[in-house]
């Protein structure tokens, strides 16, 4: 039987590389052992995918669908869902990055074709995961590719893509981005099939070569006549890409860092961290696997505990997955989607392509405000099946004392680390009704209401905003 | 003119979905009206004239009376160039004032920046609605959202705490208390939290400080704008107001849907300025009506498709009376992709409001200067 420890460190793994797991679970991945989880999370091709047939036949409204909120639902149903819990923290990481919004886009199916690309391409080569993204339908029309013509060049998708996905601000000229621009023309969508009268068809990535400037460039000081996969195999191949992806990945992972945009000015909280994820990086020739491999793997990893705020994915997709409350095709999942948007993450629609502000940035009085609300209301839910088998956890350890209340709720429940303050107001809340009782109908229910409120006051506290 | 000088409010009232210009404020005896709309044009003896070429909407009879009474302004052919037709995009523009690059700051979260510019008052502005609108959005700008005034609070829903709320929401608050050496992300959480249930402590006190003989109806946009007036007259010192109701975009059967809309509508506001009467508080506070733009000339069969220039309203014992602008033509060969040519840019309308009834420069909240216009 694993150790508390051990147990610790799985869900903290769990959490990070997943949405994280129930008590079950991770007593079983501890016994399997950390580094073989790690590969188990590594290799999502070896556990099943969601069951699509199964999907598509209970809400077939899901398939292909039109309304944002359904396209939102579908990917908030896999997120919960899903065997392949890195696969699945993967697109949200990629999506996190690769910003790209329905707002402008109009077009939530297109968004969510690029969600799958992520859920394939997610952990291979990064090099070839800019090459998908960027003959990415949703991804030229956000950007404006399309109308990046020969002789007459759009420098959005250019310039985003030096600044934002792959180098960061300061490792390239104004040159540069007109230069990348112009390898990347005659890469566009092919004529649109109109809505009407036959509904929404997917958009198609279409090469013109008679839009194509062919001619020589010369780019990060490099000359020859380059199209976009030379742009990006170079790109892919300078030390300042591998640095900020390893940035970007020690920043969703492991630890909040400052906001992006200061990133040319204030270096990384652990350098050395990052060092690492490079090597990773140049060793496995750009394999996010790899990199991912070194990541979990670390010390400066497994230290970090809750040193990350949730998202407000994070929060509403790993709270429902601990109450239970969404496992299988259901309605609601619509209704999971629009609450982390009412919690300022509106999946599929960043407000712009630097993405959402992470971190504490997630957070202010109306976020918060949504943020302990929901979660206070699901884990105060007794009747929920994830929150229900708490109840019968802790009622198979007996007539329990308030700090034996307190510690096994937090461990149900995370293990949870929580400072002080919260453990005072904890305790003193289990000591108002003294210990636990069980023998009688009328003890069980007042015990199992006990527990209810005290997983609530959990779910509300500070230390629950962290991962 | 009332004796006391209060500070100004403003209520904005988004119409979402894309309201029809031509079926709210309708050119009845004009032929190209009825020639391009057989089924869904309103007819002639319907319509609340306004003059012999324009009328109300049959539906907005209250709206109409104030009208009659000198405090609404119609504004004609508001918008703004290369309308994408595109409800998200378009909502995003009138929400930040950018027509040509994705903006991330609200307008509206602007002017609650520059009245409270310490950002003291967590409730200066307050959005009745789920989430924040974009117009609101704005970093370091605290704006309370509140979706239901009456269970709205911290921890208002959780099974099991019934009668022990009070007692549960004071462990928060210690929960939330200042702890040292937890850390610089710990202390913010606390102080929001902190400052999330003091703004929502002061928020609900406004139901019960409230009385009026007023009934209104049991509809959304009448629950919304009931609660911005218990919250305005609770003095609680909001200044800002926004609330939304829809979905006006009536693709399909336009007609019944119209309806309902606009009687809903009316009424809500009919009851809220008569509330506002009644208390004898109307004199500092303006409504504004937007959407984010107009629809088609010529009806679909049934219903009526995106189009670009649309009308607005501002409505308040302020308001000099009447119609502003000029009403786009709907001649066929003056329309732009069949739909009316906007002649008014939409940040002047807002620019109007934020200068001359908020007495703030309209021009970093709008980003730049456009014309207004003498409705107040």
């Amino acid at each position: 039987m694993p150790d508390k420890q051990e147990i610790a460190l799985m869900a903290h793994l769990m959490r990070r590389a997943g949405f994280g797991a129930p008590r079950e679970e991770l007593e079983a991945r501890a016994g399997n052992g950390y580094e073989a989880t790690v590969e188990e999370l590594l290799h999502p091709e070896n556990q099943a995918p969601v069951d699509e047939d199964l999907l598509y036949r209970f809400m077939p409204g899901y398939e292909l669908a039109g309304a944002p909120a359904i396209n939102q639902g579908e990917w908030v149903y896999r997120m919960i869902n899903t065997q392949r819990p890195l696969e699945e923290k993967m697109v949200l990481f990629w999506h996190q990055l690769f910003a790209t919004g329905n707002s402008k886009v109009d077009n939530p199916p297109e968004l969510t074709v690029q969600i799958a690309m992520f859920r394939t391409q997610g952990l291979g080569k990064f090099r070839d995961l800019l090459v998908a993204l960027a003959k990415n339908p949703a991804m030229l029309y956000w950007l404006d590719n399309n109308g990046n013509h020969m002789g007459a060049i759009n420098e959005n998708w250019g310039r985003e893509l030096l600044e934002l996905f792959s180098m960061g601000v300061g490792n390239y000229s104004e040159d540069d981005i007109k230069e990348a621009s112009r390898a990347f023309t005659g890469w566009t969508i092919g004529t649109k099939i109109p809505r009407a009268p036959l509904g929404r068809y997917l958009w198609n990535f279409e090469f013109k070569p008679e839009d194509h400037d062919a001619g020589q460039k010369t780019f990060l000081g490099q000359t020859g006549a380059f199209d976009g996969d030379d742009i990006i195999d170079i790109v892919a191949k300078q030390p300042a890409t591998a640095r900020f992806l390893a940035r970007h990945l020690y920043n969703f992972f492991v630890a909040d860092e400052p906001q992006v945009p200061s990133w040319n000015i204030t270096p990384p909280n652990d350098p050395e961290a990052i060092d690492q994820l490079v090597q990773a990086y140049d060793d496995s020739d750009g394999e996010v696997r790899a990199m991912m491999r070194v990541l979990f793997n670390s010390e400066f990893f497994k230290k970090a505990r809750f040193s990350h705020v949730k998202s407000p994915a994070e929060l509403v997709i790993g709270t429902a997955r601990l109450a239970g409350s969404y496992q299988g095709p259901r309605p609601g999942f619509d209704k999971l989607a629009l609450e982390a948007a009412y919690q300022g993450q509106e999946l599929l629609n960043p407000p712009s392509v630097e993405s959402w502000h992470t971190g504490s940035e997630w957070i202010d009085g109306g976020a918060l405000v949504r943020r302990v609300n929901f979660a206070a209301n699901l884990l105060g839910d007794t009747s929920l099946p994830g929150v229900h088998s708490m109840v019968e956890s802790i009622r198979g350890r007996g007539a329990l004392a308030p700090e034996e209340f307190v510690d096994s709720c937090l461990e149900l429940v995370g293990p949870l680390e929580i400072s002080g303050t919260t453990r005072h107001e904890l305790l003193d809340q289990a000591q108002t009704g003294g210990n636990l009782a069980w023998s009688t109908e009328a003890e069980s229910a007042e015990s199992e209401k006990r527990i209810g409120v005290m997983l609530a006051l959990i779910a509300a506290s500070r230390d629950f905003q962290f991962a | 003119m009332a004796t006391t000088k209060k500070d100004p409010v403003l209520v904005v009232l988004q119409l979402t979905g894309a309201n029809d210009y031509l079926n709210t404020i309708v050119p009845y005896t004009n032929g190209y009206y009825r020639d391009a709309r057989p089924r869904v044009a309103i007819p002639e003896n319907e319509v609340l004239p306004i003059d012999d070429e324009l009328g109300f909407n049959p539906n907005m009879a209250p709206v109409k009376q104030l009208f009659d009474d000198g405090k609404v302004a119609v504004i004609h052919g508001i918008g703004y160039e290369n309308s994408p037709r595109s409800h998200f995009r378009s909502m995003d523009i009138w929400h930040t004032c950018e027509p040509d690059i994705v903006g991330t700051e609200g307008w509206a979260g602007k002017v609650i920046r520059d009245l409270d510019p310490s950002g003291e008052n967590v409730l200066k502005g307050v959005n009745f609605g789920q989430g924040l609108p974009r117009a609101l959005a704005l970093r370091g700008v605290p704006v309370t959202s509140v979706s239901n005034l009456e269970s709205y609070g911290v921890l208002s829903n959780v099974p099991g705490v019934g009668d022990d709320r009070d007692q549960i929401l004071e462990r928060f608050a210690r929960m939330y208390s200042p702890a040292v050496g937890t850390g610089v992300v710990m202390d913010y959480l606390g102080q929001t939290g902190r400052d999330a249930l003091k703004g929502a402590d002061i928020i609900k006190a406004a139901p019960e400080k409230y009385s009026s003989t007023i009934e209104y109806a049991e509809t959304p946009i009448a629950t919304a704008l009931r609660d911005v007036a218990r919250v305005y007259l609770a003095d609680l010192g909001t200044q800002l107001f926004y609330t939304q109701h829809g979905s006006f975009d009536t693709h399909f059967n336009q007609p019944p849907a119209h309806i309902k809309l606009w009687t809903d509508v009316s009424r809500a506001i009919g009851d809220f300025f008569d509330d506002l009467k009644e208390h004898d508080a109307g004199d500092n506070v303006i409504m504004m009506l937007f959407t984010e733009f107009g629809r088609r000339v010529k009806d679909n069969g049934t219903g009526t498709d995106h189009g670009a220039g649309g009308v607005a309203f501002v409505i308040g014992n302020q308001v000099k009376g009447g119609m502003y602008g000029t009403y786009p033509s709907i001649r066929p060969e003056d329309l732009t992709q069949g739909d009316l040519a906007p002649n008014y840019d939409f940040r002047g309308f807002y620019s109007t409001v934020v200068e001359r009834c908020l007495g703030l420069d309209a021009v970093p909240i709008v980003g730049g200067k456009f014309e207004q216009l003498d409705f107040v």
